[in-house]
């Protein structure tokens, strides 16, 4: 259950499904099940989803090409966009139809693809921003420091906690654009993490972060699930998933079309043949047998 | 003065003796008319429209007489005396209607029907006297007042349409929202005022010179402010607000120029033509709609079919893209920017016209209801305009039979409202996937 | 040219109700868009149902002065609400475009002859000064030195002007150093980084439009105070200038609208009495004191666009806080 620094010494979760491992498989313990979700775009199908279930405690993957419906289906969990038709749970608590920031307040945390380090305030500002239940955030309590200062204390000394660890501490009065790219990612992680939530779910973590900030990244999401929570990222970089991720789920045209422990689904030849890219050395034009064939 | 013989110089002392004693005697009637003050209403404006209603001598009161423009209404009832009068707030033309209702049986209005124009002279007020007596009146069913106000609706909107395609199609090419527009539909009329009336130039010199000036307006105003305010990188809304200030600058230059009263352009306030049902058109208005629809029509085909028309079309709908395909957006937006000019300025014109009257402020007055022209019909897309512009012009037209005259621009700016709450991509656009 | 009167009344403008109702517009607006982000074209109407629910409830239901302006509040809280259930989910520009709209349904309906018994239609409405000033705890007398003497109803009005103004500051500069305040910068910046945080934007945004909007109606009330309630004040015009306004003193923060007011109004001034002498004195050929007039307004126009591009930060301003610059 420790994560170290080195590829072979993270310890996966097992025993996360109940039979069968097909799509659609039921999980021991599931944090969001998710039951017919279909979301429409004109005529464009983006998420046709019939049963999902993600495990808690564990840090699932979702993966599939470019306009799988990944980020979509992200929006839909979230809340920032409401699918046709569709239920779903969190926590056993019906959520459909429940909006964005209430479902963060119930403990579900999310980033997004493009960073939002919320530029034109200072770092130390952008993690207070992330508490929850601070009284001086209601209109009235605002107006009399005095009964909001010490928990603002408070809530800033575990802000200062979560950036040293994220190595962010120095830079607590900069302004938040005056960051790197790849700061600004630590910075909304750490953000995200004020709240102590239940659920993770990052889009994209490692989209235009350096490949010396991989590995700090990598750490701090293992360190997530040593610290109870449950992570689900969406990443189209197959070593960091196959490196961390306890459980796949690969999404095609809007459908679960696989999933379970990443060496299983990189095996299945379904995946294997139109999303892993086996063909990936030969002209696609091959495959689809558009070019003929030379030699083999 | 030309010299007159003797039996002529006593001619003429027997009429103008003739016409003291006339106005003597009319002096004389309205002192003693005047403790039963002629009743009257908007007694704080300072210009007058006035009249007396009398059938064969005799005066009939409690006539109903109403009084209106675009922009304002009211309405009084004759005293025992048959008076009536109404101020007004500004000079120009009005329509003054009596209610035949309101007369005894059998009573009608004999000649010119029972709405007339009137323009107020330099003095600041008219009088309008209607001429009665016994006869058939002219009754106007509701049915023939839809109609009416169907046909006023699409005049106003085919006016409409040319002003908002081009606020279209400079957010849909350059993402601004143009406060200032406004100012280029009153462009055009002045400049129509200009060549026509100040340097009396023929109407067919005038008018196309007017949409020259108003071309030159829109490339100066593209090269000379908007597309270095581009390359500068500014944001959207601090280039909409650049153009509410440009507004205000330009609105009040115009003031200078033409100070703060009303004109109008020869020909306006012609008489209506009776045509069907409840409908009169003047040979103005029908030429005001004649041209819209011409221009209109050649536009489209413009839109759909030229190649610079489909460049235009590509950029709104995705100009990274357009770029990339190799069309040259600079030169596109340019060419926007002078046919969005021109269609205002034609608009301009044709809304002095319609109103009827210049001012230095007539743009803004519907600036209001060219943006929920474009909402309605999907901004960026210039036949949603034109959509838009026909039901936000036939509302307000027919708005008026609901609803007092002075609020019909309110149905227009709910439905604004409305059409954003409901479907914000407007009738034609698209809507933006999230995420 | 008279110098002297030109800057007596200058100075004068300086502490005039005018001024004061301008201050706390700008306030509101800078709630609004300064702090908030919402680009609000409406403001007018706000001054408009504060002076106009101030001026109704004292004429048409008798109500004393000081309930009559809590009403015109209340007012301005209800036309907040109205206006916000609508827009505050639209996107910047489509917001710009309905508070201008909605702003001049509301002028129209004060304007049109239909609530005439109400509003007194074009007319205005005027006289309801009695309960105000039977409450003037000063005594009759002439007060100040110099170009700034009132009598005991001017100082007066004076008083309770400099007091709200004061307050309405003070409030603002509290919420906005506030952890409210923080949600609210967060929310002019990004809206979808602050809801993923679990902060009900919807609630936050109405939260400062009611805010804005009721500061902007005490506004309406401190102008319509000594004088009358004219729907011909309250056009789209006013709105354009609060906002020359806002941007000339720094939307962003607290001084920077009570600054930019009283620069605004002082120019104003300046300009209204300098213009005519310039034409009547002869230094400006071929213009008439009319035409002088409208010059006034050519530069509050040319000044907001140079503005806006030149220096968006205004006086005070801190361009790295500003969001809607590039």
């Amino acid at each position: 259950m420790s994560s170290k620094s080195s590829a072979d010494k993270v310890v996966k979760t097992t025993g996360l499904h109940i039979g069968t491992i097909e799509p659609g498989v039921k999980k021991v313990d599931p944090i969001i099940t998710m039951d017919h979700v279909h979301r429409q775009f004109g005529g464009l199908t983006a998420v046709d989803v019939e049963h999902l279930e993600i495990p808690r405690g564990a840090i699932t993957a979702l993966i599939g090409p470019n306009g799988a419906g990944k980020t979509t289906l992200f929006n839909l969990l979230t809340g920032f966009d409401k699918p046709d038709t569709g239920e779903w749970t969190f926590d056993g608590r019906n959520i459909a139809g429940v909006p964005a920031f209430r479902l963060a307040q119930m403990g579900q945390v999310r980033t997004f693809q493009l960073t939002k380090a919320l530029g034109l305030l200072t770092v130390l500002e952008n993690m207070k921003l992330g508490s929850k239940n601070q009284k001086g955030e209601h209109f009235l309590t605002s107006l009399f420091p005095f009964l909001w200062k010490a928990q603002d204390d408070e809530i800033a000394e575990k802000a200062m906690r979560l950036l040293t660890k994220f190595k962010l501490d120095t830079k607590k009065d900069d302004f938040a654009a005056s960051l790197s790219g790849g700061q600004r990612k630590l910075l909304e992680m750490a953000r995200a993490l004020m709240s102590e939530p239940e659920l993770v779910m990052l889009d994209e973590p490692m989209a235009g972060v350096n490949p010396a900030l991989t590995e700090s990244l990598l750490e701090h999401i293992l360190d997530l699930k040593t610290e109870g929570m449950t992570v689900l990222f969406v990443e189209h970089d197959m070593h960091m998933v196959s490196h961390i991720a306890d459980w796949v789920v690969v999404l095609a045209e809007g459908k679960v079309v696989a999933e379970g422990p990443p060496d299983e689904v990189m095996k299945n030849p379904a995946v294997i043949d139109a999303y892993l890219g086996s063909h990936q050395d030969t002209d696609l034009g091959t495959v689809t047998g558009r070019i003929p064939k030379i030699s083999e | 003065m030309t010299s007159v013989t003797p039996s002529r110089i006593g001619s003429h002392r027997r009429s103008l003796l003739k016409t003291m004693m006339i106005v003597l005697l009319g002096l004389m009637g309205a002192f003693a008319a005047a403790p039963a003050i002629a009743d009257t209403t908007g007694e704080e404006y300072d210009f007058r429209i006035a009249g007396n209603v009398k059938n064969e001598g005799e005066p009939i009161a409690d006539v109903r007489i109403e009084v209106a423009n675009d922009s304002y209404s009211a309405e009084i009832v004759t005293d025992a005396e048959g008076k009536w009068a109404i101020g007004v707030p500004e000079g120009g033309i009005y329509s003054v209607t009596l209610d035949e209702s309101t007369l005894p049986e059998g009573i009608a209005v004999l000649e010119g029907g029972a709405t007339q124009s009137v323009e107020i002279g330099p003095s600041g007020s008219v009088v309008k006297n209607f001429f009665i007596g016994e006869g058939e009146r002219q009754v106007v069913t509701l049915f023939d007042q839809i109609v009416q106000r169907l046909i006023y609706g699409i005049n106003f909107g085919l006016m409409l349409g040319l002003a908002s395609i081009g606020l279209s199609l400079v957010y849909g090419t350059t993402g601004l929202s143009n406060f200032s527009h406004a100012e280029l539909v009153t462009f055009g009329a002045l400049m129509a005022l200009a060549f026509g009336v100040v340097l009396a130039l023929p109407l067919w010199i005038a008018f196309p010179l007017a949409l020259v000036a108003s071309a030159g307006l829109g490339w100066a105003q593209d090269a000379g402010l908007w597309r270095p305010l581009r390359q500068r990188g500014l944001g959207l809304v601090q280039l909409m607000i650049v153009s509410i200030g440009l507004s205000l600058a330009v609105r009040y230059v115009f003031q200078f120029f033409v100070g703060g009263g009303t004109t109008q352009l020869p020909g306006s306030g012609g008489d209506k033509i009776p045509l069907f049902g409840a409908v009169a058109l003047s040979v103005v208005d029908l030429s005001s709609m004649a041209i819209s629809l011409v221009v209109i029509v050649l536009f489209a085909l413009w839109l759909m079919y030229s190649n610079t028309g489909k460049a235009t079309r590509a950029i709104s709908d995705n100009s990274a893209l357009a770029a990339a395909s190799g069309i040259d957006v600079d030169r596109v937006v340019r060419i926007v920017w002078i046919l969005a000019s021109v269609l205002a300025g034609l608009a301009g014109i044709l809304w002095a016209y319609f109103r009827p009257g210049i001012k230095w402020d007539m743009g803004e007055k519907i600036l209001l209801l060219m943006f929920a022209a474009v909402v309605l019909g999907g901004l960026g897309t210039a036949f949603g305009a034109l959509l838009g512009a026909l039901i936000v012009g036939i509302l307000v037209e027919t708005s008026a039979l609901v609803i007092p005259s002075d609020l019909k621009y309110v149905g227009a700016l709910v439905l604004l409202i409305a059409i954003l709450l409901v479907r914000p991509q407007g009738i034609l656009g698209r809507k933006e996937r999230i995420g | 040219m008279d110098w002297g009167s030109i800057l007596s009344n200058t100075a004068q403008s300086l502490l005039s109700p005018a001024t004061m109702a301008f201050a706390l517009a700008a306030l509101g607006l800078a709630v609004h868009f300064g702090f908030a982000g919402l680009l609000n074209f409406g403001i007018a109407g706000f001054m408009a149902v504060g002076a106009y629910g101030y001026a109704i409830s004292i004429l048409t239901f008798g109500l004393p002065w000081w309930l009559s302006a809590l009403i015109g509040i209340a007012a301005a809280i209800g036309f907040a609400i109205l206006m916000g259930v609508p827009t505050l989910r639209l996107r910047g520009d489509y917001l710009a475009i309905v508070t201008i709209a909605t702003a001049e349904i509301l002028r129209l309906l004060f304007l049109t002859t239909a609530f005439e018994e109400y509003t007194g239609s074009a007319d205005g409405l005027f006289g309801y000064h009695a309960s105000f000033r039977a409450s003037n705890p000063f005594p009759e007398g002439t007060y100040g030195f110099g170009p700034w003497v009132y009598n005991e109803v001017e100082l007066w009005v004076l008083v309770i002007g400099l007091i709200l103004v004061g307050l309405a500051a003070l409030f603002v500069w509290r919420l906005m150093n506030s952890p409210w305040g923080r949600v609210i910068k967060g929310i002019r910046e990004d809206e979808d980084a602050v809801r993923a945080l679990g902060k009900n934007v919807f609630s936050y945004k109405m939260q400062a439009l009611i805010i804005g909007g009721v500061i902007a109606a005490i506004g309406g009330i401190v102008y319509a105070l000594p004088s009358a309630v004219n729907p011909n004040v309250y056009v789209t015009s006013l709105t354009f200038f609060v906002w020359t306004a806002l941007l000339l003193g720094g939307a962003a923060t607290v001084f920077g609208p009570l600054l930019g007011a009283v620069v605004f109004w002082v120019l104003q001034a300046f300009l209204s009495n300098v213009l005519p002498a310039l034409v009547s004195s002869g230094i400006l050929p071929m213009v008439s004191s009319q035409q002088a007039a409208t010059l006034r307004f050519v530069l509050v126009g040319a000044g907001l666009a140079l503005l806006v591009i030149f220096r968006p930060q205004g006086v005070l301003g801190d361009k790295r806080e500003l969001t809607f610059v590039k």
